[in-house]
């Protein structure tokens, strides 16, 4: 298993003028995997990607890169390339030199320069560029010259730095794509930012879900929607209803005052855990056929779904839906087994997945920002 | 910029009003002495006469070229360290930088004569630990000293201020992609930083080559300069104002052309700002 790795930090801890970035962060990166650091503003995941392209050293810890330590190895030497987070084109050079760049250090001959950098923009769809300065560039075709320059140089991992964050959505989309196509085409281990879950989900491979300098979670995406390891991860990735339960035994918790089938067991008697239920996943039914039971407290129109507010004794549960439901309709609830994922208490506990403070025009707002 | 609107207008009249009265109503002035013999005639006997200072202009430049090479040596380093410190030191140093501007230059020139005479600091120090005196004041050395250390803020400020500016995320893109310190410097600081050398060469050139009284007071009255020729003929009254503004006519020339020459350096990026 150690082998196939091509990139591992072990141990790392880093600290800013006495505040701790990253703390004892343990990470394997497979050859050829596309891996994304998925987590909020802070939580040092450029740290951690700087510490990889060596723009950094950890206050303790190895970054290993080919099973060969590389702690103070300068940036220059590594194979490793960067596309950062505003791109840092060389506004001198035009995207013909932009492109040239890491060949010309390396001195190849003028032919073979001319021969990758026409490759490399054929490549993102830039062919004809050669000549523009890269200020009359918009910032997708920018972005198209900073994949091009980094690639060129055939790193063995390419870091990206939340490349996809300054275009607009419908770019983003499709830079989405291209990205995935060009890593799987080139064969290339990508270590991407964002602090997006949804591109986390879509693009990779492999989630590493942060906050606070440390790893919350790593797994597939699927693993972290649907098995989230704790309060933060279930309500970073998607949606979520968190509510105190109680297990009672193996297959059975306790929660809103209510006794559940569930899947999870090798919890001990009684254990105190978080349980999450994603929205999507609660029916709606007859008051009276509920297993909670509850009062509409509001109803927004998505498109697709309904995203319905219910009061169940206090809480504020979220559930999605297509059949329409009116403010203060009495409803019962309805939970499948699969649908309730049971998680241990941590410190997150509590925190989060109530939707008591929900208000929909907040979450537009931040929804807009985001974009 | 291209379309000037009403309200842009009437903000730059001030200055347009400005500009007239005291930069082109002088150059009209002196354009009409330089075309005019002291009776008030049309002539150009005034300019073709100006062979004879051939050995004052070729000085001229050649010393201001000098003190312009070694201002850049000098400053183009000093801009880079400063650049690299920590934002307070920066601006101490800035300071330090600035403080001797604000004083006259003439009083900064005399202050070298206490320095270098026969009998001035330098040498007062040599005699004392027993050494031969140098002869220092009134030579070429001493007025491309009074030339550098005039002028180094001129070259100073536009270096450091271009260097500041260079965003340090390029720096570390072109390590990224395989450049070691030297090839950093090479492709990317140097390149970034020409605009600013480009208005320190101009900011230093054209008052070293213009200068007069540098030279007469560091360099004695062995070596005339052009701007000292200028002077001379402007001290002798109104009679000879004809040549002395052929002399500044000719003068100005060669420095516009200086001027457009270094600006096709700068390939119009923008930064190589004059003054
Ligand atoms: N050079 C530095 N000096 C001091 N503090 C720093 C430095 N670099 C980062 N930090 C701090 O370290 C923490 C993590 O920063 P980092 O840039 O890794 O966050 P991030 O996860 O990339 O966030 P974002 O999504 O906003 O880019 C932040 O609190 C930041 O203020
Ligand atoms: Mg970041």
């Amino acid at each position: 298993m150690e082998k196939e790795n091509i990139v591992e930090l072990k141990n790392i801890s880093v600290a800013f003028d006495g505040e701790q970035v990253l703390d004892q962060l343990n990470l394997g990166i497979k050859d050829k995997e596309f891996i994304t650091l998925l987590g909020p503003s802070g939580c040092g995941k450029t740290t951690t990607l700087r510490l990889i392209a060596g723009f950094l050293e950890p206050d303790c810890g190895d970054v290993v890169f080919e099973g060969k330590k590389i702690n103070g190895v300068p940036a220059y030497k590594r194979q490793v390339n960067t596309i950062f987070q505003r791109y840092a084109l060389f506004p001198h050079l035009n995207v013909y030199e932009n492109v040239a760049f890491g060949l010309r250090v390396k001195k190849l001959p003028e032919n073979e320069i001319k021969q990758k950098v026409t490759e490399m923009l054929s490549l993102v769809n830039l062919s004809g560029f050669e000549k523009r300065n890269i200020a009359t560039l918009s910032g997708g075709q920018q972005q198209r010259v900073a994949i091009a320059r980094a690639i060129a140089n055939h790193p063995k991992v390419l870091l990206l730095d939340e490349p996809l964050a300054a275009l607009d959505l419908k770019l983003r989309k499709d830079m989405q794509k291209e990205l995935k196509k060009i890593q799987q085409q080139l064969g290339i281990t990508f270590i991407f930012v964002t602090h997006d879950q949804e591109e986390a989900l879509t693009m990779s491979d492999r989630v590493v879900v942060m906050d606070k300098g440390k790893i919350q979670q790593v797994g597939t995406p699927q693993d972290i929607y649907n098995e989230p390891k704790n309060a933060f991860v279930a309500d970073f990735i998607g949606e979520s209803n968190i509510v105190d339960g109680k297990m009672l035994k193996d297959y059975r918790v306790e929660f809103s005052g209510q006794e559940f089938r569930c899947l999870d067991r090798g919890f001990s008697q009684n254990e105190q855990v978080d349980v999450v239920v994603r929205p999507e996943d609660v029916d709606i039914v007859e008051y009276d056929k509920g297993m909670l039971k509850g009062k509409v407290t509001s109803v927004a129109f998505l498109g697709v779904h309904y995203e319905i507010i219910v009061d169940i004794g206090g809480f504020k549960w979220m559930i999605q839906t297509t059949d329409e439901h009116f403010v203060n309709d009495r409803v019962g609830l309805y939970i499948e087994p699969d649908a309730i994922h049971i998680m241990k208490k941590s410190e997150y506990s509590g925190l989060y997945g109530d939707y008591s403070s929900y208000s929909e025009e907040i979450d537009h707002l931040s929804d807009v920002e985001e974009e | 910029m291209n379309k000037k609107t009403f309200g842009n207008k009437l903000v730059a009249s001030p200055y347009i009003v400005w500009s007239a009265i005291f930069i082109v109503v002088p150059l009209i002035i002196m354009l009409y002495f330089a075309l005019t013999d002291s009776s008030g005639n049309f002539t150009l006997a005034n300019l073709s006469g100006l062979g004879e200072y051939k050995k004052a202009f070729a000085i001229s430049i050649l010393y201001a070229a000098i003190a312009t090479v070694i201002t850049l040596l000098l400053a183009y380093p000093m801009a880079y360290f400063m650049s690299k410190l920590k934002i307070s030191s920066q601006r101490m140093i800035f300071m330090i930088v600035m403080i001797p501007m604000w004083m006259n230059f003439l009083i900064r020139t005399y202050s070298w004569i206490t320095i270098l005479a026969n009998t001035g600091l330098i040498n007062t120090f040599l005699k004392n630990i027993g050494l031969r005196p140098l002869k220092l004041i009134n030579t070429p050395g001493a007025v491309i000293l009074g030339m550098v250390y005039d002028f180094i803020p001129y070259m100073i400020l536009p270096i450091y201020s271009v260097m500041s500016k260079i965003d340090n995320s390029l720096l570390e893109a072109s390590e990224d992609l395989g450049s070691n310190g030297f090839n950093k410097f090479k492709r990317v600081i140097f390149p970034l930083s020409r605009p600013g050398v480009i208005s320190g060469i101009t900011m230093v050139f054209v008052p070293s080559v213009s200068t007069f009284y540098i030279s007469q007071k560091l360099g004695g009255n062995k070596t005339m300069l052009i701007g000292d020729t200028i002077e001379y003929f402007f001290n002798l009254g109104p009679d000879y104002y004809n040549i002395a503004s052929a002399i500044s006519l000719v003068l100005m020339v060669m420095i516009l052309i200086c001027l457009f020459i270094m600006n096709r350096f700068s390939d119009g990026e923008e930064g190589g700002v004059l003054m």
